[in-house]
């Protein structure tokens, strides 16, 4: 017993000196960023701190429907997510989203104000756009001699095996429904049934189902044809020149990802702080030349440099972008039609 | 009886972690698959489930044989080195482990870059001229031997993955056979395959049950492998669940009713294997 007691002690001892270690260290501000893979030049984090002295935190995902059912879930804590559009109005929708004090983030003022009150968040109260751009069909012009306008040649059986699609459930059904010449945003359940029809004999053409993946798929030519946003479409072609992106003459999807803070963020100022960070030209153009994506900054797009202003795939034609449609979220029903025909496509 | 007592107090951090992080999950998982999202009972989940027996059937197949490969495998290799000197022993158990001090996820993407089509093998294959006899051979044309997205492709990560789990049991039980039982064997004039026969492998088969069962376990419920292994076109158990929790079809009740009949599929497999083996062995000893 006596010797019980001694043991006890000893480690209340231990306990008490580790807490105290921990209570001397002054507590450390953060800044907690959920993003994107690929979707960031993680070197401003360290210039971040230094001018602020709060810490980033930094995860990302793979996909705007695996960040909801990550926050759906709880169990973890953000202050800035990088949602598309569809996402960020059905978040607002599902209350999900803090609204923005812009008072901390006077950098809005620099963002173009096309990209501003658009119809995801109607009143601007809840995002600030980070990039924006198209989805399109990126191929091998070493395999794929013949020209490349339309989405049949996701569905061309000659290129059985060589063939990725997207890993979510949106992007995919939205090849389907722009091939079919149906509207992306459609309910009709009968469009939709055909869309998924179209995906279901697509699958044994396929090499896999993917996102990120894709980059290495693509640029080691293990694929010949693949769908992805323009922006990693840039990234992969500085890798593997043989690569070209073109948008589909059926039109294609045009899409703004824009930094939010989610429903009971710990730190909302820092989030607030590293959002308007976020859009300092600088730090927009040193993101824009890893990521490859657009930027809705009018001032950055002002001095940027004149390869970048003209890459026809950075910044697409108006004819090309007026052909597009964006994502709107979608009723519950329909989202719910969606699960379950990706449980099932994928199954 | 106090003195009792405090023996039973070194447990009491572990029956703590086990409620916790045993328990609880399993109750939440028993609650999840019963609910609807409104919160109702339903056993709606369960009779969706029905639509994915192919998911369920494809699974079991595919850990059957992954099982039954590491075996046939496994068996020869652990029954050779428990023959060996304790130094070769420790050396040889040192190497069957050591691929498991690197990530899981990492040895499969090297085994994905090891079967692309324009992967090592097939680069290989290609370069030494074996594709192109392939093609004259059977008036093919073909660029590559198709490796990666197959089952097989599946298969093989199970075996390189879990192999060392079938390994190690069969090993740790045959070396603590008793020698003199195999030289009464012997001394019987029993030849070496039906010591063999008779005496050691009845004696392993122990370990044999728990190596099938550290093998096909984690290969029914595995999660990755057929995403990066098998092109994410023919999903497996693990997968379906993930789907449900982090991926694009967020249903946590149906991926928790799935969860459920994994476990009582597995169980069952367990207890049936069990069955088996305590059968075995008394017919032996008869």
């Amino acid at each position: 017993m006596k010797k019980n007691l001694v043991l006890s002690a000893a480690l209340i001892a231990a306990v008490a000196v580790l807490l105290s270690a921990c209570g001397s260290s002054e507590p450390q501000e953060v800044v907690n960023v959920f993003n994107w893979g690929e979707n960031i030049d993680e070197s401003i984090f360290d210039d971040f701190e230094e001018q602020t002295g709060i810490k980033v935190n930094y995860k990302v995902y793979e996909s705007n429907e695996q960040l909801y059912t990550m926050l759906k879930q709880g169990g973890i804590n953000y202050d800035v997510i990088i949602p598309s559009d569809y996402m960020i109005s059905r978040m607002i929708d599902e209350d999900m989203l803090e609204k923005i004090d812009y008072a901390n983030v006077p950098n809005l003022s620099s963002i173009d104000p096309q990209y501003l009150n658009l119809e995801f968040d109607p009143n601007q109260e809840y995002s600030v756009p980070y990039t924006w751009g198209v989805v399109g069909v990126i191929y091998n012009t070493k395999t794929v001699t013949e020209p490349v306008t339309s989405w049949s040649i996701l569905f061309n059986e000659k290129y059985s095996g060589s063939i990725l699609q997207f890993d979510n459930s949106r992007d995919a059904m939205a090849t389907a429904l722009f091939y079919l010449g149906y509207d992306i945003n459609t309910t009709d359940k009968a469009q939709l049934d055909e869309a998924f029809d179209l995906l279901t004999k697509q699958k044994p053409m396929l090499q896999g189902y993917y996102m990120d993946q894709q980059f290495d798929k693509l640029e080691g030519g293990e694929a010949a044809i693949g769908v992805y946003y323009a922006g990693d479409a840039v990234t992969m072609m500085s890798n593997n020149p043989d690569l070209a992106f073109v948008v589909p003459s059926e039109g294609s999807n045009f899409f703004v990802d824009a930094m939010c803070i989610p429903k009971g963020a710990a730190n909302k100022a820092n989030g607030e702080a590293f959002i308007n960070f976020m859009c300092e030209d600088d730090i927009v153009i040193r993101n824009m030349e890893v990521t490859g994506y657009a930027t809705p900054s009018a001032s950055a797009y002002a001095i940027l440099d004149d390869e970048l202003k003209n890459n026809p795939i950075i910044f697409p034609d108006k004819s090309i972008l007026d052909n597009c449609q964006t994502y709107v979220n979608l009723p519950a029903e329909t989202l719910e039609l969606y699960n379950d025909y990706w449980t099932k496509l994928k199954s | 009886m106090k003195n009792r007592k405090l023996a039973s107090l070194p447990a009491i951090p572990y029956v703590f972690w086990m409620a916790l992080f045993v328990v609880v999950p399993l109750v939440l998982i028993v609650v999840y698959a019963f609910t609807s999202e409104s919160g109702g009972f339903t056993l709606e989940n369960f009779s969706s489930i029905g639509s994915y027996t192919m998911v369920f059937v494809r699974s079991l197949v595919l850990s059957l044989i992954a099982t039954a490969v590491c075996l046939i495998i496994g068996y020869p290799v652990a029954y050779v080195i428990s023959k060996e000197g304790p130094t070769f022993q420790r050396v040889a158990m040192m190497l069957i482990m050591l691929p498991m001090w690197i990530n899981f996820l990492l040895r499969t993407y090297a085994w994905m870059s090891i079967l692309e089509n324009t992967g090592l093998i097939n680069t290989f294959l290609s370069d030494i001229g074996i594709i192109g006899l392939i093609n004259r051979l059977f008036g093919l044309s073909i660029d590559h031997l198709p490796l990666i997205n197959t089952s097989g492709a599946v298969i093989l990560g199970m075996v390189y993955n879990y192999l060392p789990f079938m390994i190690i049991p069969i090993h740790s039980v045959i070396v603590k056979i008793d020698k003199a039982t195999i030289e009464a064997a012997e001394d019987l004039g029993a030849d070496s395959v039906t010591v063999f026969r008779k005496v050691i492998f009845p004696l392993s088969l122990p370990g044999v049950l728990s190596g099938i069962t550290m093998v096909f376990v984690p290969s029914v419920s595995t999660f990755i492998l057929s995403k990066l292994l098998g092109g994410g076109t023919s999903m497996l158990l693990g997968d379906l669940i993930e789907l449900q929790f982090m991926g694009g079809a967020y249903n946590p009740h149906l991926g928790s009713a799935i969860s459920l009949v994994m476990m009582i599929i597995v169980m069952a497999c367990m207890a049936v294997m069990n069955r088996f083996g305590d059968g075995e062995e008394q017919a032996v000893i008869m």
